[in-house]
C-alpha cells in the first residue's frame, strides 16, 4: 500500500505563519477525526460526537472550521510554534500513519498511509500597506488550500479500517479526551533564505534563544 | 435504476439522505448568519447527533427545509438548492451563492450503507462545514447589519443559475457513492458583485416577491438569517395581498427591526432618514432598552406572508415618514440608513455636515438653523429621556458661555463639549476647540509678507548680522545661564 502524499505551498509574512499553518493542520484534522469510540460487547461500538468552531485568524483575513478539543488545539499549537518566525522556507508534514506491532527485539513500525506537506514561504514586508495587501491575498490562497484539501478528502481513497477494540490504539490517537484523531505526528525543516542546512540554523536559532 | 439493494437497506438509505439534506441546509443557513459557530464535542454519544456530529437545529430553517422537500428526497433531476443572498437597505438584492444537493445516476452497489455510505456522508458535512467559511459571501455574511441583509432560500427541483451573473464559479464540495446513485454537493457562487438595481419605485414601498417559476415543487421561501436565539423569537403576522397604505408600510423593508428605535424617543428616525428604515442589526444598534425582538420574514409566493410587528405605534410613524422622504434622499451622499448615534436626532441637513471629515462636525457651529435643529441645543420636550449629555449642556452652573436661553427663535449657544468645566481659565475647552480649528493665517505665509521678494531678505541681512554682533556679549551670558 502506496501512502499518499499532497503537497501545499503558502507564502506568508512572518505574522502570519502560525496562524496559516493551523488553519490548514486543523482542515486536515477536522476530516481525520472522528468522536470516541465506545466498545461495546461482541465487537460493535459507538461513535462519540464531533463538535466544531469557528477560528478567527488575526494576522489573516481568513475564517477557519476546527474541531472542538481545547487539547488538540494546544498540542497543534505547539507544534505550529516551533517553525515560526525568521525568513526563508520552513516545510512541515503532517503524516498519518498506523502502527504495527512487532515481535521483540524490534519496536513497532510506523506505516504511514498519508502525508501532507506544508511549505511555508516567509517574506518580510515594510510598509504597512503591503501588509494589508498581504492579508487579504493570504486570506484568498488558503480558501483555495482548503478547497484544494477538501477535493483530496473526497476521493475516499484508502482508510484504515476501523479497527477491533484491541488494535484501536494502533489506528487512532485515544488520548485525547473529547475526539480521537487518526494516529498523526508533525515534523519540520527549516532552511533559510540563503539555503543553509538545518545544522547551522538549529544552532543558531538556540544561541539566539539562549541569549535573549 | 432500482438494484437488488434490500428493503432495510433502502430504508436506511433514505433516512440517512433526508436527514443529510436537513443538517445540510442547517450548515449553510447557520454558516451565513453572520456570527461564529461553536459546538461542543462530547465523548459519549448522545444518540440523537446525526452523522456523529454536533450540528445544532434551528427549528423554523428545519421547518422551511422540509417544507420545501414536501416529503421527497433529492433524486436524479429533483435537486435541494439553498439560494444565499443579499439584499440592502435600499431594496437592493442580488443572489451570492446556490447550493445544490444533487442525485445522479452513477450507482456504487458494492458500498455498505450502514457503516461507509454513513461515514461518507460524515465527512462531507465536515467538507461543508469548511467551505462554507471559504466562499466570498462568507465575509459579506459577517459583515451584514446595518447597509444589507443575507437571506436565504430553499427550493426543491431544477437548479436555477441564472441570478449569479456572469462568470460564476463552481466549487465542489464532495460526493457520495450509494447504490441508488451519487449524492453530489456543490456550491455555485457570484464573482461579478456589481449591482443590478432592483429596486422598487418611491410610492411603493410594499414587499418585493422573489420572481420564482410556479411549479409545484417549488416552495419559495426567503428568510431573513438572524442568529438563532433572535429567530425563535419572531412573530409573523400575516400581510393581506392588496398592499394598501396603513399596514402595507410596515412591510418595508422585508427584514425589520421591530421595536428597535421605539423605546427611545431620541431615536426617531422621522426626520431626514437617509436610506430607510435601519435594518435589523445582529445587535441593538445604542444598547439602549431595544426591544430585542427580530423577525423572520418570508414571503411566498402563493400567498402574501410577510412579517412586519412593530411593537409601538413609533415605528409606524418612523416607516410612514420614511415613506415621504423618499426623493430628499436621493439628495444625500450616502445611500445606506445611517446608524444613529444615541440621543442623536439627525436632521437631513445636518447629514451633510456629517459626510465632512470633520472630528464632531455634529457640533461644529456652522450655522443657526443646524444648531436649532438639534436636539443638544433643543432639547425635546419628553423628560424621561434627559441624557447626561444634554445635562451638561444645559447645566445652570456653567459659565464662559453666552448660552442665551433667552431668545425665542434662536438660541445661540456656545459649544459645550461633554464633561468640560472651565472654573479655572477664562477660556474654556470650547473655545479653545473651535479656535484651534480655525487658526489665524501664519504671518510669515500671508500674502503681503510673501509679497517681498527674498532680494530684499538677503539685502537686510548684513544689517542683522551687524546688530547681533553689537550683542554677541548678552548672547553669550544668555547662553551660560542655560548651562
Amino acid at each position: 500500500m502506496n501512502c499518499r502524499s499532497e503537497v501545499l505551498e503558502v507564502s506568508v509574512e512572518g505574522r502570519q505563519v502560525e496562524e496559516a499553518m493551523l488553519a490548514v493542520l486543523h482542515t486536515v484534522l477536522l476530516h481525520r477525526s472522528t468522536g470516541k469510540f465506545h466498545y461495546k460487547k461482541e465487537g460493535t461500538y459507538s461513535i462519540g460526537t464531533v463538535g466544531t468552531q469557528d477560528v478567527d485568524c488575526d494576522f489573516i483575513d481568513f475564517t477557519y472550521v476546527r474541531v472542538s478539543s481545547d487539547e488538540l488545539d494546544r498540542a497543534l499549537r505547539k507544534d505550529a510554534l516551533r517553525n515560526s518566525g525568521g525568513d526563508g522556507l520552513g516545510q512541515m508534514s503532517l503524516e498519518f500513519y498506523q502502527k504495527k506491532k512487532s515481535r521483540w527485539p524490534f519496536s513497532d513500525e510506523c506505516i504511514p498511509w498519508e502525508v501532507w506537506t506544508v511549505k511555508v514561504h516567509v517574506v518580510a514586508l515594510a510598509t504597512e500597506q503591503e501588509r494589508q495587501i498581504c492579508r487579504e491575498k493570504v486570506g484568498e490562497k488558503l480558501c483555495e488550500k482548503v478547497i484544494n484539501i477538501v477535493e483530496v478528502m473526497n476521493r475516499h481513497e484508502y482508510l484504515p479500517k476501523m479497527p477491533m477494540q484491541s488494535e484501536v490504539d494502533n489506528v487512532f490517537d485515544t488520548g485525547l479526551r473529547d475526539v480521537q484523531p487518526y494516529l498523526y505526528k508533525i515534523s519540520f525543516q527549516i532552511t533559510d533564505a540563503l539555503g543553509t542546512s538545518v545544522t547551522t540554523t538549529m544552532r543558531r536559532l538556540i544561541k539566539d534563544t539562549l541569549a535573549l | 435504476m432500482e438494484t437488488d439493494i434490500n428493503s432495510q437497506d433502502r430504508k436506511d438509505l433514505d433516512k440517512f439522505i433526508k436527514f443529510f439534506a436537513l443538517k445540510t441546509v442547517q450548515v449553510i443557513v447557520q454558516a451565513r448568519l453572520g456570527e461564529k459557530i461553536c459546538t461542543r464535542s462530547s465523548s459519549s454519544p448522545t444518540g440523537s447527533d446525526w452523522f456523529n456530529l454536533a450540528i445544532k437545529d434551528i427549528p423554523e430553517v428545519t421547518h422551511e427545509a422540509k417544507k420545501a422537500l414536501a416529503g421527497q428526497l433529492p433524486a436524479i433531476g429533483r435537486s435541494m438548492c439553498v439560494e444565499i443572498s443579499l439584499k440592502t437597505s435600499e431594496g437592493d438584492s442580488m443572489e451570492l451563492e446556490i447550493w445544490c444537493l444533487e442525485m445522479n445516476e452513477k450507482c456504487d452497489k458494492e458500498i455498505k450503507i450502514s457503516y461507509t455510505v454513513y461515514n461518507r456522508l460524515s465527512l462531507l458535512l465536515k467538507s461543508l462545514l469548511a467551505i462554507t467559511r471559504v466562499t466570498p459571501a462568507y465575509r459579506l455574511s459577517r459583515k451584514q447589519g446595518h447597509e444589507y441583509v443575507i437571506l436565504y432560500r430553499i427550493y426543491f427541483g431544477e437548479v436555477q443559475l441564472n441570478g449569479l451573473g456572469e462568470g460564476f464559479q463552481t466549487v465542489r464540495v464532495g460526493t457520495v457513492g450509494t447504490p441508488m446513485g451519487t449524492i453530489t454537493l456543490s456550491c455555485a457562487y457570484r464573482i461579478n458583485l456589481a449591482f443590478m438595481s432592483t429596486r422598487t419605485t418611491g410610492e411603493d414601498t410594499g414587499v418585493t416577491y422573489p420572481s420564482v417559476e410556479d411549479s409545484q415543487e417549488v416552495c419559495t421561501t426567503s428568510f431573513s438569517t438572524s442568529p438563532p436565539s433572535q429567530l425563535s423569537s419572531s412573530r409573523l403576522s400575516y400581510q393581506p395581498a392588496a398592499l394598501g397604505v396603513g399596514s402595507a408600510d410596515l412591510a418595508y423593508p422585508v427584514v425589520f427591526a421591530a421595536g428597535l428605535n421605539t423605546t427611545h424617543p431620541h431615536q426617531l428616525m422621522v426626520p431626514g432618514k437617509e436610506g430607510g428604515v435601519p435594518l435589523a442589526p445582529n445587535q441593538p444598534a445604542h444598547g439602549a432598552q431595544a426591544d430585542q425582538e427580530r423577525l423572520a420574514t418570508y414571503t411566498p409566493s402563493d400567498g402574501a406572508h410577510c412579517a412586519a410587528t412593530p411593537s409601538s405605534e413609533d415605528t409606524e410613524t418612523v416607516s410612514n415618514s420614511s415613506e415621504g422622504r423618499a426623493s430628499p434622499h436621493d439628495v444625500l451622499e450616502t445611500i445606506f440608513a445611517r446608524k444613529v448615534g444615541a440621543f442623536v436626532n439627525k436632521p437631513i441637513n445636518q447629514v451633510t455636515l456629517t459626510s465632512l471629515d470633520i472630528p464632531f462636525a455634529m457640533f461644529a457651529p456652522k450655522n443657526l438653523e443646524l444648531e436649532d435643529a438639534d436636539p443638544m441645543v433643543n432639547p425635546p420636550d419628553s423628560p424621561d429621556t434627559e441624557s447626561p449629555l444634554q445635562g451638561s449642556l444645559h447645566s445652570d452652573g456653567s459659565s464662559g458661555g453666552s448660552s442665551g436661553n433667552t431668545h425665542d427663535d434662536f438660541v445661540m449657544i456656545d459649544f459645550k463639549p461633554a464633561f468640560s468645566k472651565d472654573d479655572i481659565l477664562p477660556m474654556d475647552l470650547g473655545t479653545f476647540y473651535r479656535e484651534f480649528q480655525n487658526p489665524p493665517q501664519l504671518s510669515s505665509l500671508s500674502i503681503d509678507i510673501g509679497a517681498q521678494s527674498m532680494a530684499e531678505d538677503l539685502d537686510s541681512l548684513p544689517e542683522k548680522l551687524a546688530v547681533h554682533e553689537k550683542n554677541v556679549r548678552e548672547f553669550d551670558a544668555f547662553v551660560e545661564t542655560l548651562q
